[in-house]
């Protein structure tokens, strides 16, 4: 059995992982044990976000591409369905989103530049109302869309000249927006649970990587609408029907 | 390190015994023992549905099972084993064991979301049990439309939702190691000095977290359309079944380099440590990995030959095809020159990989044969093709898989297995996989369809002879199964290196503390240097 000269150097004892075993060095309360400082658990944290932020693309990939190849198989019908949608609300929701980037990117700073707890809370609660408006006037839009019996199924109904294209315009519609809704649920859930920490003192200059990831996927779902917007409501939009 | 023989006091396994020690551990390594007893599970489930298709087709006429049973039969047998058991297999088990070890880590980057992603994995595997015994799918673990939507009537949902959710389970696996592989290699250790199997790894990592996000969704929105009858994939309600076929394939046949690049990892350690040679060509070895992930992503149309994709499109997607045969060549090119002139020895898991190499080989060619279009029409969805993924997903991925396992097995445990009995049982599985799989490229180029439960009588002989080599590789998987389970009280003490072999999980104890390493290893050189740098040109 060969005997290799071991390539593992122990470092010096000062430079020991801090934490779960090690004689202590102090360190930051957030700091989790196998990291080795705050810096490295900052870095591998927004790294993770982004590449989830990846899978998240691939995701909604495939319902884009749907769009694309059915739009491609009946543009005049999606374009017929197309005007169907309220372009008001739709406008609407989309500055509503883009205030609430704004907000978001605000309580961001605020962390990151140590602001009073107050702030952080105030800038991530206008996250929350602005997201939670989003969602009440999308579900005035669906709850419009099921009066008119524009749900796909059954009891889809469509008056104009194209409705099957129109039933698989809705079927996107409500897939995409469904999609994009439930992440904003799911942001509006993150957003509270960091108002919460925030509140409680636990963001400074030096651990704010919390609200910084949160921040990233709020953004990100923010950006899906951006480009759901269009294409739903807008592309064709000087087509009224014959 | 000292070189401790036997088993330090204090390490990951005797690190606490209760039940929840174990169902909320965050050590990456106690989590890689909970897939393995759990993928060990759903691989004997796999190979239970694969003996019965076996027996069935013994005789020319349908007389063990009905069709509609064979049917599901083959689909089980697809979905078990592609989603639940070669998917997660090398990555979950022997990656999650071994990564952060071989980056000088004392874990993963998030150790919840690993224990999370096991979770999943279950969770998924529940739903897809519930959708086996309430009543079967039908489809083929391809689930195509319009089988899946309007002609099935069987639980289509419960098990798409099985995969779907399994696929978090996946996504999360590959987030994990990038990240870590990014974020927490030890100082000094640069991506050139990385093992192989890390590459390897990180290439997986990619392929999981682009790919399997797109079946997600493509599932997913199978499942809706029979809730909801939307209008997706199924014709009948103005969808379009090829869109299926795209999003699928466009992750699922990435999904095969998931399964064997990993192998393909553990080989490259295997044939270093048991040739005691540096690798020939590092860092071709290692960009091959990256090259097959990126190529394959730009090929899935090859699935689509006679699907009624035009000709312009299969002829390119042909061509990219048969770029992925070069990466992969420089791989087995590369391994076997490494056995030049190293002083090879026959341990069992050396064995695993030349059968590996040699098994790879002929699936790999044999799917030359399929990318060409003419000869393509001629055995599309015959054995041909059955016996193609399985050289490579059998012969390759499960033969990596056993390699790595065997190989590792003394740092995992603690323990060494029975050599003997090892090497026994290398040899039945190789002779028991080749008897079952070669005779199907001869009946399948003869004409024999797939996924039918009868056959022509002239093609009984071939038939025979496949379902006697079926009953020998399944004895040759349980042979490994009982020594592996003896050795944890029976076999001698392993001690720190027993191969001798290089790597930073091979200087800390076996079975490794918790921590892995009391302190972050400096590392001053490539981790597999097996001879004086200047030598070999690696910084």
């Amino acid at each position: 059995m060969p005997e290799w000269p071991s390539q593992y150097h122990p470092p010096p004892v000062a430079i020991h992982r801090a934490g779960h075993g090690d004689t202590g060095t102090p360190h930051h309360p957030w700091l989790q044990h196998h990291f080795d400082n705050m810096a490295q658990q900052a870095e591998a944290s927004t790294l993770g976000m982004w590449v989830f932020l990846v899978t998240e693309i691939m995701f909604f990939g495939g319902l884009f591409m749907a769009y694309i190849v059915y739009r491609h198989q009946s543009p005049e019908g999606f374009q017929e369905a197309s005007s169907e949608l309220n372009r008001v609300w739709g406008t609407i929701n989309t500055l509503v989103l883009i205030c609430s980037s704004l907000t978001m990117a605000l309580a961001v700073r605020a962390a990151q530049t140590s602001k009073s707890a107050k702030a952080q809370v105030g800038w991530l609660l206008g996250t929350i109302v602005f997201g939670l408006a989003f969602l009440g006037i999308k579900a005035i839009e669906y709850y419009d869309k099921f009066t008119h019996n524009h749900v796909p199924g059954p009891h889809f109904h469509w008056e104009g000249h194209f409705p099957k294209p129109a039933e698989q315009f809705y079927s996107l519609y409500f897939a995409m927006t469904g999609l994009h809704a439930l992440h904003m649920i799911v942001g509006v859930g993150i957003m509270t649970v960091i108002a919460v920490l925030a509140w409680k003192k636990n963001f400074d200059e030096e651990y704010y990587t919390p609200v910084e990831v949160a921040g990233l996927y709020w953004h990100f779902v923010d950006i899906v609408w951006i480009f759901l917007f269009p294409l739903l409501y807008l592309i064709g939009g000087h087509f009224k029907g014959a | 390190m000292d070189t401790t023989i036997g088993a330090p006091t204090l390490n990951y396994l005797n690190n606490g015994y209760g039940l929840k020690s174990w169902l909320l551990t965050k050590d990456h390594k106690r989590i890689a023992l909970l897939y393995l007893w759990s993928i060990t599970a759903f691989f004997f489930l796999g190979g239970f549905f694969a003996l019965m298709i076996r027996l069935e087709l013994l005789t020319p006429a349908s007389d063990f099972v009905q069709p509609d049973t064979y049917n599901k039969l083959f689909t089980m047998h697809g979905v078990v084993m592609v989603f639940f058991f070669l998917i997660p297999s090398i990555p979950a088990v022997l990656g999650n064991f071994l990564v952060p070890i071989m980056v000088g880590a004392k874990d993963l980057a998030f150790p919840r979301v690993n224990l999370l992603s096991w979770y999943i994995y279950i969770l998924g595997g529940i739903f897809t049990i519930i959708a086996a015994v309430t009543g079967g799918v039908d489809t083929g673990w391809t689930f195509y439309a319009p089988y899946s939507t309007s002609a099935s009537n069987s639980h289509v949902i419960m098990a798409g939702l099985g995969v779907f959710i399994t696929g978090f389970s996946s996504i999360l696996t590959g987030l994990n190691f990038i990240v870590t592989v990014h974020r927490m290699r030890a100082p000094g250790l640069t991506w050139f000095r990385l093992p192989l199997f890390v590459w390897a790894m990180y290439a997986t990592s990619l392929i999981m977290i682009l790919g399997t996000p797109v079946i997600a969704i493509t599932v997913l929105l199978v499942a809706v359309e029979r809730g909801l009858h939307l209008g997706i994939f199924d014709p009948a309600l103005g969808g379009d079944p090829i869109l299926f076929q795209h999003l699928f394939w466009f992750y699922s046949h990435p999904a095969v380099y998931i399964m064997i690049l990993p192998a393909m990892g553990v080989v490259s350690e295997l044939v270093q440590a048991f040739a005691r040679k540096n690798i020939f060509g590092y860092s071709f070895v290692a960009f091959s990995s990256l090259a097959i992930a990126v190529i394959g992503f730009l090929v899935w149309g090859h699935h689509l030959f006679v699907a009624g994709q035009s000709t312009y499109a299969g002829l390119v997607f042909s061509l990219i095809s048969f770029f992925v045969a070069i990466p992969s060549a420089v791989k087995v090119f590369n391994w076997t020159a490494t056995l030049y002139k190293g002083s090879v020895s026959w341990d069992s898991p050396m064995l695993y990989a030349f059968g590996f190499i040699g098994l790879f080989t002929i699936g790999g060619l044999t799917g030359l044969f399929l990318a060409t279009l003419g000869m393509d029409i001629h055995m599309h969805d015959t054995y041909f093709i059955i016996a193609h993924f399985h050289y490579v997903m059998v012969g390759g991925a499960i033969f990596g898989y056993l390699g790595g396992l065997h190989y590792w097995w003394p740092k995992i445990t603690g323990r060494m297995y029975p050599e003997g009995w090892a090497k026994f049982a290398c040899l039945n599985i190789f002779v028991g996989f080749n008897l079952t799989f070669f005779p199907q490229f001869i009946v399948g180029y003869l004409g024999m369809p797939r996924r039918y439960a009868m056959y022509a009588p002239e093609f009984q002989v071939y038939n025979v002879l496949s379902t006697a080599g079926a009953t020998i590789l399944g004895v040759g998987y349980l042979i490994p199964m009982i020594y592996f389970i003896w050795s944890l009280r029976g076999a001698p003490v392993a001690g720190q290196n027993p191969w001798g072999a290089r790597g930073l999980e091979w200087e800390i104890p076996s079975p490794p503390p918790t921590e892995n390493f009391p302190a972050t290893p400096i590392v001053t050189e490539a981790t597999h240097q097996y001879a004086p740098s200047r030598e070999v040109g690696i910084a």
